[in-house]
């Protein structure tokens, strides 16, 4: 008997979206069972992980909070993964983010207006984008792989502004804490009601829903899927793989970046060396599991963030380490590319045929 | 499947081939080969593209498995697993693309293909050796990113006769070589030969065959048409042989009128960004209104990239390189060039001319989103895709050009060869262009299909626009064409009335005859 992977002949459409909701059972299932190697009472553990945190307004405004960069940046990486332009340092390009718009708080404090909120989160973007480009302008000039560079300058990025927090814009009232002064007024970002949900939840869905639109109603959005489809196609159809590259980078960039600002005005309120749980990782995790699809990216936000959130709970009540969280994360990440083969490719057993010839 | 028969082979056969047959699905890419290989002697196996030289050799090698049909090395039925398998049988096989690491030297890539026995600690000097011996020099240390395409060749066989094989498998060796190159490796496959070892030789350059072959097996559409002497042959009969000698009563069309030059080709040079991709050199060639001119060949010449350089996926410094319709356009994009009222169509169907994964709607915006013929346009900026005018494309064209599909909107690569090639033909056509280039209009396609295609385009023509056709099918020239030009190693002949030539002319231009000696050859490889 042996168990072979026949290609079909047409991609199954079930597949498509039964995939994601498979590597999720999975992932539950094989929680389980890292839960109980752990000593731990695998239902109650994998309760508080995924079902407490929606239990109560307090946990579901957190998980909301921590929704709003994963889908910000999810998006902007859905549409990059789709041209297969592989951004992987949205991590490092948050940061950018955050340092660039923060010289308003820091170096013009005085200025309190919308418009010194606005300038905020213009540089923010404008930060990512530009850390963006230098993977995107090595890939072009030098062919260099997009996936080192644009990696490796996240640990560039995350020092950067680690030398920043305790060198020169160290807070010199703030007892030599490695901190920024805290942000004030028109340069932190507006809350709703006396929760912590904030303008940036917003902001993540309306990205969302124009990004869907561009992609499948615009020249722009066929172009990406062309490109990332059917390189040689999107020749013949005249579109431009070094544009590609340039577009994917700027526009995941500038929203990682745009992520990065809104968290240090938003959550944080001032720049501090950590400033994200690795949102800008995650992301591509939300990206994939929202089948690289800007509303898919929605939901799988939430989902992740959610996991964030049953990683705090897990820790609190049960006193296991919070890198459950990443080992979750790891673990759907790792289930979603297995599934997705099955889209393409069924599986069969196969009866060896006996007796030797 | 019986595999009963003891056979009484001459000593001298190395390996034998019996009805061997390879099916793809419905399709047989191998009917029934016959082929029998004797030591020292060079057997040249000569077809066309997609006439199942590949599969045959891949069988031998163990690449691929025959779905019926028996291989009997040394006159013993055996099946051969893989590759490796094979090599240790004393089957080498030097492929026509090379994998080699460019960042490793030469003694390191050739370690890293040998089985571990092989891998002792004077390879280095063994490989200098043997190189020497053979007429093969090579230096163990230098970098193969350093070496030309014909030294990596090298690198290849020696890699090779390191095993020392019995029978020794060469696909297409010569494409990638310069003159001297290739005559310095036909001295070396004539040596091993002396020394008892048998060649498999694929080639379609046939005066190389005539030169270096014993016997030769003639494939077309998967079966053995012709086994031979190559020395008793010339190299148009050879060429019979592989493109068909069931020559069709050609019909002449009306008398047409040749106007104006639609479209020109001044001296277009191009280098190919890609090692195994061919150089164009000096290219002329115009084409009126009203007539449809083909360009003959065997595929790997150059067709690819000469598509490429009219249809400005590739554009050209020189803006005289391309000229349509009294405008220079080296240097325009593709989308520039189809605003001049000219469209195209490449060969491979799925993936380039069309995306398997869309819808037929889609498809049609593929390369139709930069012109509007008049029409309503298909997008507009930022407001969005036009859906509806590209319904309407759809429909027209599926009725028009018979495109057959499950649903009106299916996705292209559930369609059918012929009914996919009626479709992005029919696309183009659609457009009603006044210049069309279009590779290899009926590649694959079954009779109904092609001919409903090759009477549009005639019907095209006819209309007043200039058509340029790329094939390797010498019925299709012949049943379209008003003149007919050869394009060998990047090179193209001159166009002459279709009326005027004969396949054995074509057949000799296909191998070279037209061809200038150039020093610039070899420099594509870097």
């Amino acid at each position: 008997m042996q168990l072979i992977l026949e290609k079909r002949a047409q991609a199954s459409r079930l597949m498509h979206f039964a995939s994601p909701l498979l590597a999720i059972t999975l992932t539950v299932l094989l929680g389980g069972v890292v839960f109980a190697a752990m000593g731990q009472p695998p239902l109650t553990a994998l309760y508080i992980y995924f079902i407490d945190p929606l239990t109560n307004l307090w946990s579901i405004e957190e998980v909301l909070v921590k929704a709003a960069p994963l889908v910000l940046i999810g998006v902007g990486l859905s549409v990059t993964f789709r041209a297969n332009v592989w951004n992987i340092g949205a991590e490092g390009q948050l940061t950018a983010g955050a340092i660039l718009g923060a010289i308003i708080p820091i170096f013009f404090a005085e200025w309190q207006s919308p418009l010194a909120f606005v300038a905020m989160l213009a540089l923010g973007m404008l930060g990512g984008a530009l850390l963006a480009a230098i993977p995107a302008f090595l890939k072009i000039r030098f062919g260099v792989n997009e996936i080192l560079t644009s990696l490796m300058l996240v640990y560039i990025a995350q020092l950067l502004l680690d030398w920043l927090v305790r060198g020169p814009w160290k807070d010199p009232h703030g007892y030599n804490f490695p901190k920024s002064v805290a942000f004030d007024g028109w340069h932190l970002i507006p809350m709703f009601g006396d929760g912590r949900v904030h303008l940036g939840l917003i902001i993540a869905l309306v990205t969302a829903l124009i990004l869907y639109w561009v992609m499948h109603r615009t020249i722009k959005g066929f172009e990406v899927r062309v490109i990332g489809n059917a390189p040689r196609a999107g020749a013949f159809a005249g579109f431009s793989q070094t544009k590609m590259v340039w577009f994917c980078f700027l526009l995941s960039g500038g929203l990682a970046g745009l992520a990065g600002i809104i968290e240090v005005a938003g959550p944080i309120g001032q720049l501090q060396p950590n400033i994200s749980p690795n949102y800008g990782f995650t992301a591509i995790i939300v990206a994939f599991l929202g089948r690289l699809n800007p509303i898919g990216v929605i939901f799988a936000g939430l989902l992740l963030a959610i996991s964030y959130i049953g990683g705090e709970g897990v820790q609190i009540e049960l006193g296991i380490s919070d890198k459950t969280a990443q080992v979750f994360q790891g673990m759907l990440l790792f289930f979603i590319l297995m599934c997705d083969t099955l889209i393409h490719y069924r599986v069969r057993l196969l009866k060896a045929k006996g007796g030797a010839q | 499947m019986s595999s009963t028969s003891s056979v009484e082979n001459s000593p001298q056969v190395l390996l034998e081939v019996r009805a061997l047959t390879k099916k793809f699905g419905d399709f047989a890419a191998n009917q029934s080969i016959d082929l029998v290989l004797e030591a020292g002697k060079t057997h040249a196996l000569l077809g066309e593209n997609g006439a199942g030289k590949s599969t045959l050799v891949k069988m031998i090698y163990g690449a691929l498995q025959p779905t019926a049909g028996s291989i009997i090395w040394q006159g013993q039925e055996l099946k051969i697993d893989n590759p490796a398998a094979a090599r240790e049988l004393g089957i080498g096989m030097v492929f026509q693309h090379f994998s080699l690491f460019e960042a490793l030297t030469v003694a390191e890539n050739i370690s890293l293909a040998l089985p571990p026995q092989l891998r002792t600690h004077d390879l280095e000097e063994r490989i200098a050796t043997l190189s020497k011996d053979y007429g093969l020099p090579l230096n163990p240390h230098a970098l193969v990113a350093d070496l030309s395409v014909g030294e990596r060749q090298r690198i290849e066989i020696v890699r090779c006769l390191l095993q020392e094989p019995r029978l020794l498998i060469m696909d297409e060796p010569t494409a990638v070589l310069t003159p001297q190159e290739a005559d310095a490796l036909f001295a070396t496959l004539n040596r091993l030969t002396q020394e008892g070892c048998a060649v498999l030789y694929i080639s379609h350059r046939l005066e190389e065959v005539k030169q270096l072959c014993h016997d030769a097996t003639i494939l077309r559409h998967g079966e053995v048409v012709a086994q031979l002497d190559p020395q008793e042959e010339t190299a148009s009969t050879l060429a019979q042989h592989m493109v068909g000698s069931s020559v069709h009563e050609v019909r002449r069309h009306d008398s047409h009128e040749a106007g104006e030059v639609l479209l020109q080709l001044l001296n277009l040079k191009q280098a190919s960004d890609t090692p195994f991709g061919v150089d164009l050199i000096d290219i002329n060639l115009q084409v009126r209104s009203g007539e449809i001119v083909a360009i003959a060949g065997v595929a790997g010449n150059g067709q690819g990239e000469l598509f490429a350089a009219i249809s400005g996926e590739q554009t050209n410094k020189d803006f005289d390189a391309v000229i349509i319709q009294d405008v220079s356009c080296g240097q325009l994009g593709i989308n520039g060039r189809r605003q001049l009222d000219t469209a195209f169509v490449p060969e491979e169907r799925n993936g380039h001319g069309a995306v398997g994964d869309f819808s037929l709607t889609e498809n049609i915006l593929l390369s139709r989103h930069a012109v509007t013929d008049g029409d309503v346009p298909v997008h507009k900026g930022w407001a969005g895709i036009n859906q509806a005018e590209l319904s309407r494309i759809n429909s027209h064209v599926a009725q028009t050009y018979d495109v057959r599909s499950a649903s009106v909107d299916a996705e292209a690569g559930s369609l059918s060869g012929g009914n996919l090639q009626k479709f992005v033909v029919g696309r183009e056509l659609d457009r009603q262009p006044k210049v069309l280039v279009i590779n290899q209009p009926t590649w694959g396609v079954d009779a109904g299909a092609a001919a409903l295609i090759r009477q549009a385009l005639i019907d095209l023509s006819r209309q007043g626009s200039a058509i340029l056709v790329i094939s390797q099918d010498l019925d299709e020239i012949f049943e379209l064409a008003d003149r007919i030009a050869v394009i060998s190693r990047g090179q193209l002949s001159e166009a002459h009335a279709a009326s005027e030539m004969t396949r054995e002319e074509i057949g000799l231009l296909m191998s070279g005859a037209h061809e200038k000696p150039t020093n610039t050859a070899s420099e594509g490889g870097h």
